[in-house]
């Protein structure tokens, strides 16, 4: 199977790159949107939210940050499996004709939507920059902030695990795509994007369960706590992050794997 | 004995095919419940394909005959590695270029020139590959004016030339050609017919598919009748396509 990947490594790389340019083809500002759809969407929800939840607490520190940070990282969960969810399926003309190691796919296009993730971070670090020299409630930069890459890749994984799984529901079952929708709706309501869960009073204890299940509650707290906070994660939301990740790439591959030679026969 | 053995290029091996029939295709999660618990989800099994064997050594043409719904296109699709059997395997040495369908790994948005590079890299070809020939095949192509415009804006004959010309400049082992030698206009289709004469000149392995016993008898040396998934026949062009043009007016 490595030698296998190898040997369509082209393959791979076209796909990543043909994602990244087809993006943002025919739009005037290109790439650009990378970064000005986060810095708008970001101002929107401040607006929204800053009479709420926005108070610049010891809780959020700076409420603009606090909120990209979550909404970026939300954003790329929902982007990538999305799009390799649909992968396979797009691609039946082509699988129908030449044979191509499936996989490649949905790992493609979660790849392909992690770039222009990163990309985006630039806008967090102008943000941040922006926060530090008009001194108006800065955030705590600390080393930390160099473990940061430590949640953005338990996140790929996650995404890479849940788009294979994904993509085979998807080859089998065309709803697949509405019962999914639904779900990423429920995951970002799951998710502390734009309120912070300790000034919320959650009685319900099915809403607390659901918090502690999602595994993009621990990513976005840890991200947080590097880049945010400054401090060092609760470990506990990393082992949790880190196991559930493993496990979902481990269901994606074997269902994958076990189901692959009979994609042809759905298409 | 003493004799060389020379390592064939496709080695089909008992292969048989297995496709579940059911009268409506369940392709959404809410039908496929409803018939779990109604109990009516069963399938009507059919065998494609019943242990067929043959090899077909380098440089061998080998045409392959057979009646609508006989099998032809699933043996084609087992060879190409598209189709994984339901038993037996399937062996091919070389580089396999599919001539089915041409330009179907394109992208609508992408422009003839990343196009180029897209479906050289499906086929398993580094761009490095590809641009070195880059020049040939948008030659042949006669697509040199439109080459940076969307493939959408093609028009279904421009398209076919550049799957053609992509498909035939990376140097195949094995072609499998399947009823596509009428690409575009007549001065083109001419061209290809050269072009297609000239690779099998090289000692390419060819698998052709066709109706048309006059052009199997032109272009290929050996070739098989498959009828209802068997292989019935095996022998030179001539021999295979009298059987066949045989059974034609038995049928009439």
């Amino acid at each position: 199977m490595i030698k296998n990947l190898y040997n369509y490594r082209y393959l791979f790389a076209e796909i990543v790159r043909k994602n990244i340019k087809l993006q943002y083809r025919n739009s005037v500002l290109g790439i650009f949107w990378t970064l000005l759809q986060p810095f708008l969407t970001t101002v929107v929800l401040v607006l929204v939210f800053s009479g709420i939840f926005g108070k610049s607490s010891k809780l959020v520190v700076n409420y603009p940050i606090y909120l990209l940070c979550g909404r970026m990282l939300y954003e790329f969960f929902s982007q990538s499996t999305k799009r390799a969810m649909r992968s396979v399926r797009l691609s039946a003309g082509v699988i129908k004709k030449v044979y191509i190691p499936k996989y490649i796919y949905p790992i493609s296009n979660v790849t392909s939507n992690f770039i222009t993730f990163l990309i985006s971070l630039i806008v967090l670090v102008a943000f941040i920059i922006f926060f530090k020299v008009t001194n108006n409630n800065p955030v705590h930069m600390t080393g930390y902030v160099f473990l940061a890459w430590v949640p953005i890749l338990i996140l790929f994984f996650l995404c890479v695990g849940i788009g294979l799984i994904l993509s085979v529901l998807e080859v089998f079952f065309k709803d697949t795509e509405y019962l999914y929708d639904v779900f990423c709706m429920l995951i970002f309501y799951l998710t502390p994007v734009f309120y912070n869960v300790k000034q919320l009073h959650i009685s319900s204890k099915i809403v607390r369960l659901g918090l502690m299940a999602n595994p993009l509650y621990s990513i976005v707290s840890m991200f947080r706590s590097c880049v945010l906070y400054g401090e060092m994660w609760n470990w506990n939301w990393f082992y949790y992050a880190a196991g559930m990740s493993i496990f979902l790439m481990l269901t994606g591959s074997l269902l994958f794997w076990k189901t692959q030679d009979k994609f042809i026969l759905h298409l | 004995m003493g004799e060389e053995t020379v390592k064939p290029a496709v080695v089909v091996d008992d292969v048989s095919v297995l496709f579940n029939l059911n009268a409506e295709k369940i392709d959404n999660l809410k039908e496929y419940f409803i018939k779990l618990l109604t109990r009516r989800l069963h399938y009507t099994e059919f065998w494609a394909l019943k242990n067929v064997s043959f090899t077909v050594q380098p440089g061998e043409r080998l045409g392959v005959l057979g009646f609508n719904g006989s099998g032809k296109s699933t043996l084609l699709k087992t060879v190409a590695g598209v189709l994984k059997p339901t038993k037996g395997h399937v062996e091919v040495d070389g580089v396999i270029a599919p001539l089915l369908e041409l330009g179907a790994g394109f992208d609508m948005n992408y422009t003839g020139k990343e196009n180029i590079f897209l479906y050289g890299a499906t086929m398993g070809f580094s761009r490095k590959y590809i641009t070195e020939r880059y020049d040939d095949i948008v030659a042949f192509s006669e697509l040199k004016d439109f080459i940076d415009v969307p493939v959408k804006n093609y028009s279904s004959g421009m398209r076919a030339r550049l799957g053609f010309s992509i498909a035939t400049a990376v140097e195949p082992d094995v072609l499998i050609l399947d009823e596509v030698l009428s690409v575009g206009d007549a001065k083109f289709r001419k061209k290809s017919e050269k072009k297609i004469q000239s690779m099998f000149d090289s000692g390419v392995t060819v698998l052709f598919v066709s109706h048309n016993t006059d052009q199997v008898r032109r272009l290929c040396n050996s070739a098989i009748l498959i009828e209802k998934g068997v292989v019935t026949a095996r022998g030179t062009a001539d021999e295979v396509c009298a059987i066949y043009d045989a059974q034609v007016n038995s049928n009439k």
